[in-house]
C-alpha cells in the first residue's frame, strides 16, 4: 500500500453525521491508515441525482474523481455508502467494462472538460477490514467491548449490487461483524443486516421510513442487541435522530443507541472519547455500555459462584448451593 | 399485498418504441425477465407500491408505456438494489426503475409529488452551494411540502448536538462554481446540432 489513499468525506459527514467523519479519522490515525483529503470536493450527487438523470449523476461524481486524479490519488476511500455508490457508478460507466462512449461524451459536456481516468473508490469499512484486518485490530484493542451485544446493520447499498460494490457478501456481509468481534463485542444473529431503512424518504414519505426503520429496530431488540451499529449516515439518522417518530408509529419504546462502527472501534482502540463524537448521538451510548458492563459482572459472579460450588461440593457437602443457584438471575 | 387485477388490451396499448427506449437507456436485456417474482419478493416497498416491481417489468416488456410511467412505484423505489442483487437473469431492475422515473419526469408525471420535490430541492441545494446544505434543504422542504411541523421536533436534538449548521459548508476552491456550471449545462441541454434523436416513445404528453 504505497500509493496515497484519498479521503472523500461527503456532505453528511460535514453536517448531521459529523461524528462519523471525526471517528473515521480518529480510527484511521490509530490504525496507521493515512488519509489525504480530496481537495475542494463537492457533492457526489447521491441518490437524488441518479433518480433525475444518469449523466448529471455521473458528472457530479466524476468532478470529484477529477479532483482526486489531479491530487495524484488513484484510490479514494469514503465512509458513506451512498457517496461510494455514486463514485463507483461513475467510474464503472466511464472506465469499466462496457464503458459507453456516448455516456462519457455527455458527462464531459456537463463537466466542460475531459473526464477522469480510472480511480478506485472503496469504503472506509473495506479499508479497515482488508488493509488493516480484524486480526491486527484485535491486537491493538486496549479497552475491549466485552459483554456489549451488537447488531451490525450494513444498510442496503454498502454491498449491493455486488457487481458494482465488489465487497463482502451482498446477503450476509461480515466485515463489520468481524471488526466488532475483534473489539471484544458479542455480535448477535441479526437477519436484517441489509434491509432498507427507508433511506431518504424520511422527509417526503415519513410513513414509509417509520415502517421500515421500526422493523429494523424491532428485529435488533428481539435479537437481544444493546445497540445497532451502522456504517451509513442516512441509516443512522433514520434510526437515531428520527427514533421518536419511529417509536411513535410503531407504538414501541425502543431506546437502544445507534453508534457508527467507527465510534465503537475507536472506543476499543482506546481513542480519546472527545475524538469520537459520542456526544453527537441522540440516544446516548453510555447506558448500553453500562448494561454490558453489568451483564459481564453478573456473569463473572455466576462463574465464580459456580466454581466455588464445585469446590464446595468436592470438599464438605453443604445444602446451600442449590438455593444460591436459584437466586441467580436467569440468563 | 393483493396484486391489482386489470384487463389490458395487449395490442392496442403496445408501444414498441418505448420498450426499445427503456432497453437502450438502462442497458438491460428486458426480454430475459421471465416473471419469477424474486424482485417483488425481496422488495420492502411492495406494500407501498401500486404495481409490484415484477409487474412493472412486465408492463415494460409489453410496451404499456402509459401504465408504466404513470405508476407510483417508480417514485417509491429507493434503489436499495435488493431486486438487482437477486435477479436470476442479472437484470439491473433498480436501473430500469430509475430510467422509468427519468422518462416519467420528462413527460410530466409525478404521482408522488413530494418525492420529486425532495430530489429537486436536494439538487437545487447542491447547485447553489456545491454541497448539500442540510438545514437549508430541510427548511425549504418543510415549506414546499405543506407539512412544516413534521420534522420541527428534530430541531432541538440537532441544535444541542451541534448538528444543525446555519451556514452551508461550501467547498473551499473552484468547486462551487464548477458544480453550478454542471447544473447550468445540464439545464441548457446539448447543443441543438448534437442533440440526440428523441425516440418516438418520448413524445411530449
Amino acid at each position: 500500500m504505497s500509493a496515497m489513499l484519498g479521503y472523500y468525506p461527503g456532505c453528511s459527514q460535514s453536517g448531521t453525521a459529523a461524528e462519523y467523519d471525526i471517528s473515521t479519522r480518529a480510527c484511521c490515525k490509530a490504525l496507521g491508515v493515512e488519509l489525504t483529503d480530496v481537495p475542494d470536493w463537492t457533492c457526489c450527487g447521491s441518490t437524488p441525482a441518479h433518480t433525475v438523470d444518469h449523466h448529471l449523476a455521473g458528472a457530479l461524481a466524476a468532478r470529484n474523481l477529477l479532483q482526486a486524479e489531479a491530487a495524484g490519488l488513484t484510490r479514494v476511500a469514503t465512509p458513506c455508502p451512498s457517496c461510494l455508490a455514486a463514485l463507483k457508478t461513475a467510474d464503472a460507466h466511464l472506465n469499466g467494462q462496457g464503458a459507453d462512449e456516448s455516456y462519457r461524451a455527455e458527462v464531459e459536456r456537463l463537466l466542460g472538460r475531459p473526464g477522469p481516468g480510472p480511480v478506485e473508490s472503496v469504503s472506509i469499512l473495506q479499508v479497515l477490514f482488508e488493509q488493516v484486518g480484524a486480526g491486527a485490530i484485535k491486537k491493538l484493542v486496549k479497552r475491549p467491548l466485552t459483554g456489549l451485544r451488537v447488531a451490525p446493520y450494513y444498510g442496503c447499498i454498502m454491498n449491493r449490487p455486488p457487481g458494482l460494490m465488489a465487497f463482502d457478501d451482498p446477503e450476509n456481509p461480515v466485515a463489520m461483524d468481524e471488526i466488532l468481534a475483534a473489539c471484544g463485542a458479542t455480535v448477535v444473529d441479526f437477519p436484517f443486516k441489509t434491509e432498507c431503512c427507508g433511506a431518504a424518504f424520511g422527509m417526503p414519505r415519513l410513513d414509509i421510513m417509520q415502517r421500515l426503520s421500526a422493523r429494523i429496530l424491532d428485529t435488533a431488540a428481539n435479537a437481544g442487541a444493546d445497540c445497532v451499529v451502522v456504517a451509513c449516515p442516512l441509516c443512522q439518522m433514520n434510526l437515531d435522530l428520527r427514533r421518536g417518530q419511529v417509536n411513535a408509529a410503531s407504538g414501541q419504546n425502543i431506546q437502544m443507541p445507534v453508534p457508527y462502527f467507527t465510534q465503537l472501534l475507536g472506543l476499543a482502540l482506546g481513542v480519546d472519547e472527545a475524538q469520537l463524537g459520542l456526544g453527537k448521538l441522540v440516544l446516548p451510548l453510555a447506558p448500553a455500555l453500562e448494561t454490558a458492563d453489568r451483564r459481564e459482572r453478573t456473569r463473572e459472579a455466576e462463574r465464580a459462584a459456580k466454581a466455588a460450588a464445585k469446590n464446595g461440593a468436592n470438599g464438605s457437602k453443604t445444602n446451600q448451593e442449590p438455593s444460591r443457584k436459584e437466586d441467580a438471575p436467569c440468563a | 399485498m393483493q396484486t391489482p387485477r386489470q384487463t389490458v388490451d395487449l395490442v392496442a396499448e403496445r408501444d414498441l418504441a418505448f420498450v426499445e427506449a427503456v432497453a437502450k437507456e438502462s442497458g438491460q436485456d428486458l426480454k430475459s425477465c421471465y416473471q419469477c417474482g424474486n424482485c417483488t419478493a425481496g422488495c420492502v416497498y411492495t406494500t407501498d407500491y401500486d404495481i409490484p416491481v415484477h409487474q412493472v417489468m412486465r408492463l415494460v416488456q409489453l410496451g404499456h408505456k402509459e401504465r408504466a410511467l404513470s405508476c407510483r412505484s417508480i417514485w417509491l423505489c429507493a434503489t436499495c438494489q435488493a431486486c438487482t442483487t437477486r435477479c436470476p437473469n442479472n437484470i439491473e431492475v433498480a436501473t430500469v426503475m430509475d430510467v422509468l422515473r427519468h422518462m416519467a419526469r420528462r413527460q410530466g408525471y409525478a404521482p408522488e409529488r413530494l418525492v420529486k420535490s425532495f430530489a429537486d430541492g436536494f439538487l437545487a441545494s447542491v447547485a447553489r452551494h456545491g454541497r448539500v446544505f442540510e438545514a437549508g434543504l430541510a427548511a425549504v422542504f418543510a415549506i414546499i411540502s405543506g407539512k412544516p411541523m413534521q420534522d420541527a421536533g428534530l430541531g432541538p436534538a440537532m441544535l444541542s448536538r451541534g448538528k444543525l449548521a446555519f451556514w452551508p459548508h461550501e467547498p473551499s476552491g473552484k468547486g462551487k462554481a464548477e458544480v453550478a456550471d454542471i447544473f447550468r449545462r445540464f439545464k441548457d441541454g446539448p447543443p441543438a446540432a448534437a442533440k440526440p434523436v428523441e425516440t418516438s416513445g418520448e413524445d411530449a404528453k
